[in-house]
């Protein structure tokens, strides 16, 4: 991974509240886990940046190596990495992932 | 190349000894695969931490050939 795909990772997460990287847009996932995660924070109103790993091969394995884990979607919140879509999926349904905003304070439906 | 079932559980048990490993085929097709893996080791790990142990389990797998495992881990408790 360059220092330049790093420095834009960590921008995108320090510039942006919520961010997910995923496969497509929030408009036009193009996985299912990838549509499972933009669900749930959709159904929670929440306000986020969709990245598209798939415009970018660099970024697609760099987000790997940067949040060291192996798969996507990946979704961070003020900058700290949260999950997967199955850990959040996990959160979601057990509304922790409302506790986790509100904490955040980031702003969503209760 | 899919991956068998098996395998998958005896990567896990290599790494995680007292796992219980239970695995569902999603789509009976050896490719699409649900994990509930239940390992005293995760005691007092966070949950990102717990998934990735499992991940480095299966080693380079993850990601690669095996593009759909829904993971749930659990803390065994005696």
């Amino acid at each position: 991974m360059t220092d330049q795909t790093t420095q834009n990772i960590q921008t995108t997460i320090d510039t942006n509240a919520v961010v997910l990287f995923m496969k497509g847009s929030k408009k036009m996932p193009q996985c299912g886990f990838s549509s499972a995660v933009v669900n749930a924070l959709s159904y929670l109103e929440v306000d986020f940046k969709d990245v598209d790993v798939l415009e970018d091969g660099e970024l697609r394995d760099g987000i790997k190596t940067f949040s060291d884990w192996p798969t996507i979607p990946q979704l961070y919140i003020k900058g700290e990495f949260v999950g997967g879509c199955d850990i959040v999926k996990e959160m979601f349904e057990s509304g922790e992932l409302s506790a986790y905003l509100k904490d955040k304070k980031i702003p969503h439906k209760e | 190349m899919p991956m068998e079932q098996t395998e998958i559980e005896k990567l896990i048990k290599a790494s995680l000894p007292d796992a219980q490993v239970e695995i569902i085929d999603l789509a009976g097709d050896n490719n699409h695969f649900s994990a509930h893996v239940i390992s005293s080791a995760f005691e007092g790990k966070s949950r990102i931490q717990q998934h990735k142990m499992v991940y480095e389990a299966l080693g380079d797998k993850m990601g690669g050939i095996l593009h759909a495992l829904a993971l749930k881990t659990s803390i065994k408790k005696d």
